[in-house]
């Protein structure tokens, strides 16, 4: 089983294909609901504080906007953690939508820097290139699988 | 607020807020002004349209979002008594968005719309007053309305630098008192003490008092004011009534002891207002410093600058008070004169108050000056360079909290008197 990063990290379709194929998903339900679940917080709706984007000053520098470094507190540890990641260009929103664009450009340039195996595509705008697209997610985690064995 | 009163709805369009760790201190801010926060509900086909409507092509999707949501509003889909408009401090992306938005939001609608940039340290103390003063825009009309004084009212302005006392009867100013603000309490009541005195009356003769400033709430529960308001609405009423232009529109501008507003005024009744208060070196405080070390009285600095031509040639960049600081100390060992430092002074503070502010506010004449910095000529020259206009400087300036709070206190005279009569 290897610890596969989804890029939209709020995919839930990709979410579930990686479960299926009997590896962990590392995306936003992880880190939210940890957020969530922390007792003694009240910062709703996603209990974030503060001292949030401060932690996020280990993947961002002080100057790049709270938003981003904020986010990358989420992201960031998940990165750290990953064992290979799957990225999809332009996602439609319904498939997965992350709110900040200068989050996902340090996001995809991170993954790709970590040496892992990755697997790119395009968000599919057919139904045979929707086939094709799930075959390709198919293919590599089955190949992730026998690297893992 | 009344307990029966209806909390302001205010909706919230925002980028980040809620990954920045600051949607609580949002949260918080509106309650203790009564209104109440809420993010405007659209569907993925209305964000779709709404961000082909307008034409922006953005890439962030919570940006797109913000579009949809202001959409919304403007066409009447969610109704919304004020809009709350802001974004990551140092995202260029969405500083066009929101500046686009605010625009847009005013243009085709009449709802208040405050906009603003944050980071994690942004307070619900820093968002306090631009709330409050959206809410009464927003809900308070009526208190605006007020274009006449009556009765003896009194208005206290609790300033970051300085507190000042205006009495007001029958429409005419009675009694003044201005002091530097040390303690709280005690330099409201010796503003009281001397603007009594001036008045010739006693604390019983005011029928109604209102309170301003940074000191607002702790004074005004002092002295058992009627009405404690934020110093946006209240200085912008006060302004536009000394300066005679409550008819039509006009646009304030008060550069304070710590921060600086800009209100455009319609009217008499404020509509969007930016208020700034990062960089202390686009701030009156600046100019207290450069007198200092100019070696003359704050109140001499205004005659010095005009003996320069405006200072444009002394290299000064006060965007950062530290630096601003370094600048002078520069410019006085190159050789420069002190009076063309004290215009370059002048010129550096209106430079940022012009980059940072009134870009966001629609500037409309009359440009009216208040507040101590107004006083200092040199600062009033080159905002009107700046702008090119002529500024009006109305009488009493550095009072203009104090007069706006006598003024619009007034409402509660006539209501007292309609309960005795009752």
């Amino acid at each position: 089983m290897a610890k596969v990063f989804i890029y939209p990290a709020t995919s839930l379709i990709l979410s579930d294909l990686v479960e299926r194929f009997g590896h962990e998903p590392l995306g936003s339900a992880i880190s939210i609901r940890e957020h969530v679940q922390t007792p003694g917080f009240d910062s709703p709706p996603i209990q974030m504080t503060s001292e949030d984007p401060q932690k996020g000053l280990k993947w961002a520098a002080v100057e790049v906007p709270s938003g981003v470094r904020g986010r990358m507190s989420l992201y960031g540890p998940l990165v750290e953690q990953a064992e290979a990641a799957i990225i999809i260009d332009e996602p439609d929103f319904a498939f997965g939508c992350m709110g900040c664009a200068r989050t996902n450009e340090l996001l995809v340039f991170m993954l790709r820097e970590k040496d892992m195996p990755r697997l790119e595509l395009r968000y599919p705008a057919t139904k045979e290139e929707g086939v094709t697209f799930v075959a390709k997610i198919k293919q590599f985690l089955k190949d992730l699988e026998v690297k893992h064995e | 607020m009344n307990k029966n009163e209806q909390p302001v709805r205010i909706a919230q369009i925002t980028c980040g807020a809620e990954y920045s760790g600051i949607q609580n201190e949002i949260t918080s801010a509106a309650e203790t002004v009564g209104a109440k926060m809420f993010y405007p509900d659209v569907v993925l086909k209305d964000v779709k349209r709404a961000y082909k409507d307008f034409g922006l092509p953005v890439k962030s999707p919570d940006l797109k979002l913000a579009i949809a949501r202001a959409e919304a509003i403007v066409e009447g889909r969610i109704e919304a008594d004020g809009i709350f408009i802001a974004s990551c401090f140092r995202c260029a992306e969405a500083a066009i968005v929101r500046n686009e938005l605010r625009r847009y939001i005013i243009e085709n609608s009449k709802i208040p719309v405050v906009s603003y940039s944050f980071n994690e340290r942004t307070g619900a103390s820093t968002l306090l007053t631009r709330l409050e003063a959206l809410s009464t825009i927003a809900k308070r009309r009526s208190l605006m309305a007020r274009e006449v004084q009556v009765g003896t009212t009194m208005g206290v302005d609790s300033g970051s630098s300085t507190t000042k006392c205006i009495i007001m009867r029958d429409n005419e100013i009675i009694g003044t008192g201005w002091r530097p603000t040390t303690d709280v309490l005690k330099s409201a009541d010796d503003v009281i003490d001397l603007a009594l005195k001036e008045a010739d009356l006693k604390i019983s003769d005011i029928e109604a008092t209102a309170t301003t400033g940074y000191g607002r709430f702790l004074v005004g529960k002092h002295l058992k004011a009627d009405l404690i308001q934020e110093e946006l609405t209240v200085n912008s009423k006060g302004a536009v009534y000394l300066a005679n232009a409550q008819k039509g529109f006009a646009t304030v501008i008060d550069i304070g002891g710590m921060d600086n507003k800009a209100i455009s005024v319609n009217d008499g009744i404020p509509g969007s207002f930016t208020m700034g208060g990062i960089c202390a070196g686009a701030s009156g405080r600046f100019l207290e410093m450069t007198a200092k070390r100019l070696d003359v009285d704050i109140t001499e600095l205004g005659p010095l600058s005009m003996e320069s031509e405006g200072g444009e040639n002394v290299p000064m960049n006060s965007y950062c008070i530290v630096f601003g600081t370094q600048s002078l100390v520069n410019a006085l060992a190159a050789g420069y004169k002190r009076a063309d430092v004290a215009a370059a002074a002048c010129h550096s503070v209106a430079q940022q108050v012009y980059e940072q502010q009134l870009q966001e506010v629609d500037i409309k004449e009359p440009v009216i000056m208040v507040g101590g910095s107004a006083l200092i000529q040199g600062l009033v020259r080159a905002m009107g360079r700046m702008l090119r206009t002529e500024v009006v400087v109305p009488h009493h300036a550095q009072y203009i909290g104090a007069v706006g709070g006598a003024l619009i206190s007034s409402g509660f005279v006539d209501k007292k008197e309609k309960s005795k009569e009752a």
